[in-house]
């Protein structure tokens, strides 16, 4: 126990965890754009799957969602303890300062984590509990789906945040291996060239979705 | 050289008396200067003429000026060690800037290194991060033959490139988190990828993160702004290899020490 607490107080043991937790984020993240393209293969397709979640792989998504869960709060804890240490490293700001070749992806990780995770909320009281979705009926996801998405406004909303998943994953992702030591040395360490790939088709993939709704692509 | 080719430069400079004191940038104007000056005589022509006026010469640190020692190291308008790249700020010249610039001056920035007097900053904490594990057991008796222990070409290439840090402090400064992985990292690779510095490896990387941590540093975002701070580019592949040799540390079981020495 008193090594387990050691490494979560060290900045590097602490950071190695949001890494972990990225990472599962990362895997979840991908899975659950593809299964949305299924949207595309018309409602029956989609409702068939939502069942074959919550039916015959039940025990499956409440392991994930435990899982899911851990990861978000260490993620957020680690996130929030790093970001006020860092801040105290540096009470007092310099009057000028020119960043160099810091992207703007890794000088948005706090607030973009910020609203990643105000999407979390909503979404999840969007389509998972529907407290906040007028259309809401258990089961039918695809129904849900176009009575969530047909409202421009929360379409935009959706598109947005998944800009700022883009953004977070494009220096996530690539951060990530190098927090935890397995990053392979390169003569440009700060190329990043999977990063970008999985940020692009992440983004894009979900993304298609609110705009095929709006577009009336899907209805 | 004509006498046209000398620029007028305005400096605005943190002024600080003492540690406790309170701050404030203040402006001079420097006329006449040339630009085969590097930046710390341009600071000394200034300096001469503040004594001349009775005021307080502006304090800052220097020793070598040849990129070597590491005792320099400004942030020039928000630039550690300024607009070269792989140079220390006594490597600067003033050729760098253009006639009428202005050009703001501070001190590094971070809670692990105080202010002591204008731009000279307390940058003790990188010592103690050294101490705490910066270093190999050696046999005592005579020097062994150099050759005598095999090194890869390799390692003893990123060896050497790690080693290159002479300890400016750049990286804290240009950090945003003012975290001092890069130097810290640099100083755990140099002896952890060498032969000789395998003893300790672990525990080094173990210790160094930990007294990096007690010294108030950030943590590291790899923004990757220290990597390009840094006067002798050494590259945060280090911090890569800080963060491995430290979690393979982590899980390895703990050792217990035995005392050294006879009863
Ligand atoms: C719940 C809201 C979230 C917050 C508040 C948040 C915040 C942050 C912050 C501040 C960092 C940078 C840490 C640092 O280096 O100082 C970070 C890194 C990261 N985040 Fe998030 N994030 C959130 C959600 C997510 C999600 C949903 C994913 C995955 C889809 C994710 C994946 C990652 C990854 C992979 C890293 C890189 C970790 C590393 O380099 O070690 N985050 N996050
Ligand atoms: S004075 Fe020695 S490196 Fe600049």
């Amino acid at each position: 126990m008193h090594r387990l607490a050691a490494f979560w107080e060290s900045s590097v043991g602490k950071k190695a965890v949001m890494a972990v937790t990225g990472i599962v984020g990362v895997l979840f993240v991908i899975g659950h754009m593809v299964g949305n393209l299924q949207v595309f293969q018309g409602a029956e397709r989609l409702n068939a799957y939502g069942h074959l979640l919550h039916g015959p792989l039940n025990e499956l998504i409440w392991g994930a969602r435990v899982v899911l869960l851990v990861a978000v709060v260490l993620h957020m804890v680690a996130a929030w303890q790093l970001t006020m240490r860092s801040r105290a490293a540096r009470p007092v700001p310099y009057a000028v300062r020119t960043p160099q070749v810091s992207t703007l992806a890794s000088r948005t990780l706090r607030w973009g984590g910020v609203l990643l995770l105000a999407f979390l909320v909503y979404h999840l009281l969007d389509l998972t509990i529907g407290a906040v979705n007028p259309a809401f009926e258990e089961g039918n996801v695809y129904g849900n789906l176009l009575g969530s998405l047909q409202r421009p406004l929360i379409a935009v909303f959706y598109i947005v945040a998944m800009g700022a998943l883009a953004l977070h994953l494009y220096h996530g992702a690539w951060s990530s291996l190098r927090t935890l030591g397995v990053a392979p040395e390169s003569p440009s360490p700060l190329k990043r060239r999977v990063a970008v790939a999985i940020a692009v088709i992440v983004a894009v993939g979900f993304a298609v979705v609110p705009v095929a709704v709006i577009l009336g692509i899907v209805r | 050289m004509s006498h046209d080719d000398t620029m007028q430069i305005t400096v605005r400079v943190w002024r600080q008396p003492g540690p406790a004191a309170g701050g404030a940038l203040v402006s001079y104007d420097v006329p006449g200067v040339s630009p085969e000056m590097s930046f710390l005589e341009m600071l000394d022509v200034l300096n001469e003429r503040l004594t001349e006026r009775g005021e307080l010469p502006i304090a800052f640190d220097h020793d070598c000026r040849e990129g070597i020692c590491g005792m320099c190291g400004l942030m020039i308008n928000g630039v550690a060690h300024g607009p070269e790249k792989a140079t220390t700020t006594c490597q600067l010249h003033m050729r760098s800037f253009r006639n009428g610039d202005v050009i703001t001056v501070e001190p590094w920035r971070a809670t692990a290194f105080p202010v002591l007097a204008d731009l000279v900053v307390d940058r003790r904490a990188l010592d103690r991060i050294i101490a705490s594990g910066g270093f190999i057991s050696a046999p005592t008796g005579g020097a062994p033959d150099g050759n005598a222990i095999p090194v890869p070409k390799p390692a003893a290439d990123q060896a050497m490139d790690a080693a290159a840090c002479i300890g400016c402090g750049a990286c804290v400064a240009a950090c945003p988190n003012g975290s001092a992985s890069l130097f810290t990292a640099a100083k755990i690779s140099h002896l952890g990828l060498l032969p000789q510095g395998q003893a300790e490896r672990f525990r080094r990387a173990l210790s160094m993160v930990q007294q990096m941590d007690l010294e108030h540093f950030g943590s590291c975002t790899l923004y990757g702004e220290c990597q390009e701070a840094c006067p002798k580019e050494i590259s945060i592949d280090t911090i890569t290899r800080m963060n491995g040799d430290f979690l393979r540390a982590a899980a390895q079981p703990p050792v217990r020490e035995a005392a050294t020495g006879s009863i």
